[in-house]
């Protein structure tokens, strides 16, 4: 079975994440800009004297499929990578993924990552 | 057809003219502005100060070309706060240097080292400052310009070289402290250089020369940037933990490359302007200015294709930068191929600069030591080699190395030129020191992760994003 670890963090953990991974192994993922909010709210900031409200933060979304037997060391990896103790450090989440297929080669399964 | 013939041949001529070499004697039998009496006379001094107020305006318009520069060639969560810097050193700048520089810089007689023509630009309390009179014009010490004239033209360089500065130490300096460092430079450094040659001082007397000030402005400037990036240290994530130099592109070639092109058109202020006056010397001046550009943009794009495989779009732009800042020393001492031949070594000097800073752990994010301080450098030594003795803009008339001139000139700015930056780096070197101890240099590693745009100036350069709900509360 394989495992999509999913992760949100802040755009400027990307580095330090992506080289813990590189150095357990892992060997692709894919990061999309996005935007949103969690237990922090948002934060304010002040345009020519006005406060403003933005509700949405910019983070990064990391996505990985992993072989099942390294997904939990792959989620800790990037817990403490990740962690900078402050709020807004994001989320770790973990799904099943029912199967995986190489585009250029037509493999399928764990040989497809 | 016949068109087309005209127009190539008027460039040919104008070439022809320019590659001749410069013919003072000639201009200055026909052109004796001596001989101007009367009405003639006037409408002499008018255009010269219409000229050098025009002048003005292309040095001030730099302030743009620099902004979109450093902004473009950093990352667009710091484009607010370079804006904010760039505008203060015009806004800044101007106050202080009437208050201050001005009266450092140009002390009339003095003791060469330290200007003590004491604090605001003469007459600026009791009305003589506006005072316009042909007696006032010609009393005042700056004739044909009018006092209000010069120093406008002169308040422009000064902004021009605090804001040099800027790019250096971009994404992590605490803006109050860059404030701090606008004041001194434009107030203090700058003019004790600038009394040196063009108030008169001891590099004047030294034969040193500097037309447009590619020593004076520019490696005070580029040395303190050298300075501030050194004293601040690099930007967090610049480099690896084993010490490579990480590339941190910039946000914007576009806005950047604009910014040269800018930079480019004011310098069409910068070098024919330093004539002080409007004469036949100005339009060769503005040529050869364009060619001095020229080449170091070819200099620039063909060594980063030859070290990097590739022709890189900004080190073209720096390659053009470099060029400026090399040929304002000895722009109309030089011959036209001198002035291409030192155009084009800056563009390969700054290349090289550029890849020699950055390995030496020193993160300079717009190249501005590189540019302004390596190739205001290079600008003393071209004039020192190249000089003609045959002027076209009546500056200095003896000869370089190579132009059967001896060593002379040629130690005489290779002194002016280690002075000036050893000078200004103890000088700013200390500033940015003090500033460091005081606390007040660099922000904190939250506020520089997050930006300077809302960490220093509460929102980002670029707006909120569509997504974020806007809203006051």
């Amino acid at each position: 079975m394989m495992k999509l670890i999913t992760a949100v963090l802040k755009p400027h953990m990307l580095d330090p994440v992506k080289e813990a991974l590189q150095g357990i192994g892992v060997q692709g993922l894919t990061v999309s800009e996005v935007k949103g909010f969690g237990r922090q709210g948002g934060h304010t900031e002040t345009y020519r004297g006005a406060e403003y409200k933005v509700d949405f933060v910019p983070k990064l979304r990391l996505e990985i499929v992993v072989d099942e037997a390294i997904a939990g060391q792959v989620a800790d990896t990037i817990q403490s990578s990740a962690k900078t103790g402050n709020i807004g450090d994001g989320k770790i989440w973990i799904t099943p993924v029912e199967s995986m297929i190489r585009i250029r080669t037509g493999d399928v399964g764990i040989d497809a990552i | 057809m016949k068109r087309k013939l005209a127009v190539a041949l008027m460039a040919a001529g104008t070439l022809g003219l320019v590659l001749a070499g410069p013919a003072s004697a000639q201009v200055a039998d026909q052109y004796d502005r001596g001989a101007a009496e009367g009405a003639a006379a006037m409408n002499m001094v008018v255009l010269d100060n219409i000229f050098i107020f025009i002048s003005g305006v292309l040095v001030f318009l730099m302030q743009a070309g620099f902004a979109l520069v450093e902004a473009g060639l950093t990352r667009a969560k710091n484009a607010a706060n370079i804006m904010m810097k760039n505008l203060m050193d015009a806004s800044i700048g101007v106050l202080i240097f009437a208050a201050v520089g001005w009266g450092i810089a140009y002390p009339g007689d003095f003791n060469g080292w330290f200007g003590s023509a004491g604090l605001w630009v003469s007459g600026f309390f009791d009305g003589a400052l506006v005072d316009i009179s042909p007696e006032a014009l010609a009393s005042d010490g700056f004739y044909p310009l009018a006092v209000p004239v010069d120093f406008f033209f002169q308040a422009a360089f000064a902004a021009a070289a605090a804001t040099i500065v800027s790019g250096a130490v971009a994404g992590r300096t605490k803006f109050v402290g860059y404030i701090l460092y606008s004041i001194i430079i434009t107030g203090i450094i700058y003019p004790i250089v600038v009394s040196w040659k063009w108030g008169g001082g001891w590099l004047d007397e030294l034969g040193f020369s500097d037309f447009a000030g590619s020593g004076l402005v520019h490696m005070t400037g580029g040395f303190a940037a050298l300075a501030g990036a050194i004293v601040i240290g690099p930007r967090i994530g610049k480099y690896a933990a084993d010490g490579t130099p990480r590339a941190m592109p910039g946000h914007s070639i576009p806005l950047a490359m604009t910014g040269v092109l800018l930079l480019f058109i004011g310098w069409f202020g910068f070098n024919p302007g330093s004539q002080l006056q409007a004469d036949m010397a100005v339009p060769i001046l503005a040529v050869l200015t364009a060619f001095a550009a020229a080449s170091g943009g070819v200099g620039g794009m063909v060594t980063s294709w030859i070290m990097g495989g590739k022709p890189d779009v900004s080190m073209a732009g720096n390659g053009i930068l470099a060029g400026l800042v090399a040929i304002c020393s000895g722009i109309g001492e030089l011959s036209a191929l001198g002035t291409i031949v030192t155009g084009f070594i800056a563009g390969i000097l700054v290349v090289v600069s550029v890849l020699g800073i950055e390995r030496m752990k020193i993160d300079d994010p717009v190249g501005a030591f590189s540019v302004h301080g390596v190739c205001g450098f290079w600008g003393l030594l071209a004039t020192g080699l190249f000089s003609t003795a045959t002027p076209v803009n009546g500056a200095d008339d003896s000869a370089g190395l190579l132009y059967g001139g001896g060593a002379g000139l040629f130690i005489d700015q290779l002194i002016g030129g280690v002075v000036i930056a050893a000078f200004v780096l103890v000088a700013a070197g200390a500033l940015f020191t003090a500033l460091k101890t005081a606390g007040l240099l660099r922000v904190s590693e939250a506020e520089e992760t997050a930006g300077l745009d809302v960490s220093e100036h509460g929102s980002p350069g670029y707006g909120p994003d569509i997504l974020a709900a806007a809203s006051s509360i």
